[in-house]
């Protein structure tokens, strides 16, 4: 008797998980639904300006969906290529005894909270990025992307570097034996054998990028406007705002639960959960399905 | 003579061929080599990159607050007076409402843990789960305050920012790092253990509360409190179900107002005068840190305890 008991007690443990994800669907939907009874879907995904609490109020999403992008194109140019350049190194060139004091250190980076990471982009990196670029706005999309990028660059390393260790050291050894170079052995052999856990560490670093928002908040600015991708300064340098950023700004309001704002708070964080939770399904399903299986 | 003079004029063909072919090989190699040294250099640039970045970045912040993080500071309320404010409301609030999540977050994700190590079989229903509690994971934390607010404030009619709606609100965002790290704690107790247990008679529940706790413990406790640190830095959540972003009372229950110090330093970075910039919010910050630091602190202590003790 006790025994079922406490296996019943665990299940339902466990259920809670799956509770939540239901809640989060539900919460979402059933407000997004009230909202778009207000406002059409149509509005919603071509309007071309955001204006949720100021009237006239518009609720036109693709400011925000622009902002959102420009803000992680930005933050994946940076920390891409930097988190598989560490994760080459930390993989194949550093030794046994820098690799344990680096990997620790390393998360220490993802481990400082975001609202720390836009304090500092405000404060200390525009002011360094206005040495280089004059023109440069207090609140700006590149000192954002650039902390973010410094926090989700130990996701994409340690992912990264798991997959390159996965590949065989004989494998290396017969480049090695061909005469082949370690740096050509490391891209032609070692990149190509562990794709497919890189490509799922890029899309997790992404999607990362995609729902982070303090920092973007602090350090973006709040102006929601559609970025011209042809001038790249104008979208670096200049604030805009991200989806998350407008969230918050519509949380920070004093918006009651009665109005088409705060409705249409749940109308942008359904666009977010879906936007991320297709980006983590296809990160899962490259990771499992184009793994290279070795003996 | 004739045949002598055609081999010397092989010999010296051979002569020219070796020495180009092998200077070439030379120069391939040197270039090689000069290439592997500039990709290795970019790839310690990248290491370093961010570790160094974050590291001056450290060191500005900890430089700003001298002279700032003093006792009067910790014991303060807020003040728009750069000179006057302090954290303690909001220091009090991060305690109170991580303590909140580690009584909630501690049964519910180690039964889940236990749930799926050692009782569920490998059926659709487990896959479901442990699908769904990575996904659970990659949400963004923003929307777990949406759920908070649509959940606790609007179906269950809980006040606004109240300190419980908080607790609640950040279980759940952190639920799946404790439950995947549980797991991983049970999953590393061998198996000869539990047979051990087993072999001698006890019920499941019995060998899983003598045998696989104890040697999980350790564990557990350190992914329990890298998990209630995530939640000790979270923001966006937090505001979604409207805590104050500065508040002058400590909570005094769990049906009081409530603010954090993320919310805090969320408030301050936007005042742009000079004390509050570049003296007052670096300090909250570098509070934060600390606190931080110290519940990483306690958890590399418990493994390396416990992971000398094994061997």
């Amino acid at each position: 008797m006790r025994e079922n008991a406490m296996g019943g007690v665990f299940f339902i443990c466990a259920v809670v998980s799956i509770i939540t994800t239901i809640g989060i669907v539900m919460v979402l939907l059933a407000e997004a639904v009230d909202f778009f009874r207000q406002v059409s879907i149509f509005q919603f995904i071509t309007g071309t300006r955001w204006s949720p609490t100021i009237k006239p109020t518009e609720f036109g999403v693709l400011p925000l969906v622009s902002g959102t992008l420009t803000f992680t194109f930005t933050t994946a140019l940076i920390a891409l290529p930097t988190g598989l350049l560490a994760a080459i190194y930390l993989s194949e060139y550093a030794n046994r005894r820098i690799r344990s004091i680096i990997k620790p250190l390393l998360e220490v980076l993802a481990g400082i909270p975001t609202v720390v990471y836009g304090y500092f982009a405000l404060v200390y990196i525009t002011p360094v990025l206005r040495n280089v670029f004059p023109s440069i706005r207090t609140f700006n999309v590149l000192s954002a992307s650039i902390v973010v990028a410094i926090m989700i660059i130990p996701t994409i390393a340690s992912i990264s570097e798991d997959s390159m260790r996965a590949v065989p050291r004989s494998l290396r050894e017969a480049g090695f034996g061909l005469g082949v170079g370690k740096l050509k052995v490391t891209i032609t052999i070692v990149v190509p054998a562990a794709l497919s856990g890189i490509v799922s560490s890029f899309i997790l670093g992404i999607s990362r990028a995609i729902g982070e928002t303090m920092a973007v908040t602090i350090a973006g600015g709040n102006l929601s406007r559609i970025v011209n991708p042809l001038n790249p300064a104008s979208a670096l340098l200049e604030p805009v705002q991200t989806m998350t950023a407008a969230m918050v700004e519509i949380g920070m309001s004093d918006i009651t639960g009665d109005s088409v704002a705060y409705r249409s708070l749940f109308a942008v964080g359904l666009t977010l959960f879906f936007m991320t939770l297709l980006l983590n399904v296809v990160s899962q399903y490259i990771k499992t399905r184009y793994r290279e299986k070795y003996q | 003579m004739i045949t002598k003079r055609a081999g010397n004029r092989r010999e010296r063909q051979a002569e020219v061929i070796k020495s180009t072919v092998l200077a070439n090989v030379g120069d391939n190699v040197q270039k090689e080599r000069v290439r592997g040294r500039i990709f290795t250099g970019f790839c310690i640039f990248a290491t370093f990159f961010g570790i160094v970045s974050l590291a001056s970045l450290l060191v500005y912040v900890f430089y700003d607050a001298v002279g700032w993080l003093d006792l009067q500071f910790l014991t303060s309320a807020p003040s728009r007076f750069a000179e006057k404010a302090g954290i303690y409301p909001m220091l009090i609030g991060s305690i109170f409402v991580v303590s909140l999540v580690a009584v909630f977050s501690l049964p519910l994700g180690v039964g889940a843990a236990i749930y799926l190590e050692e009782y569920a079989k490998d059926n659709v229903l487990r896959r479901l789960i442990e699908m769904n509690i990575s996904n659970l994971a990659g949400v963004p934390s923003i929307v777990y305050g949406l759920l908070g607010l649509g959940l606790f404030v609007s179906v269950l009619d809980m006040s606004h920012g109240i300190v419980i709606v908080g607790a609640f609100t950040l279980t759940l965002r952190v639920l799946p790092i404790v439950i995947v790290s549980s797991q991983e704690a049970v999953r590393a107790v061998p198996d000869s253990q539990r047979y051990g247990s087993l072999g001698l008679g006890s019920t499941k529940w019995q060998m899983i509360r003598s045998v696989v706790l104890p040697e999980a413990i350790p564990g557990i406790m350190t992914g329990m409190i890298l998990a209630l640190a995530n939640a000790m830095g979270e923001t966006a959540p937090l505001i979604m179900i409207g805590a104050a972003t500065s508040i002058f009372t400590a909570p005094k229950g769990l049906f009081s107002s409530f603010s954090a110090m993320p919310l805090q330093i969320f408030a301050w970075s936007d005042f742009p005068s000079e004390g509050f910039r570049h003296g007052v919010t670096p300090a909250a910050i570098v509070v934060l840190i600390i606190v931080l630091l110290f519940m990483n602190g306690i958890a590399i202590y418990i493994r390396q305890k416990f992971s000398n003790k094994k061997r």
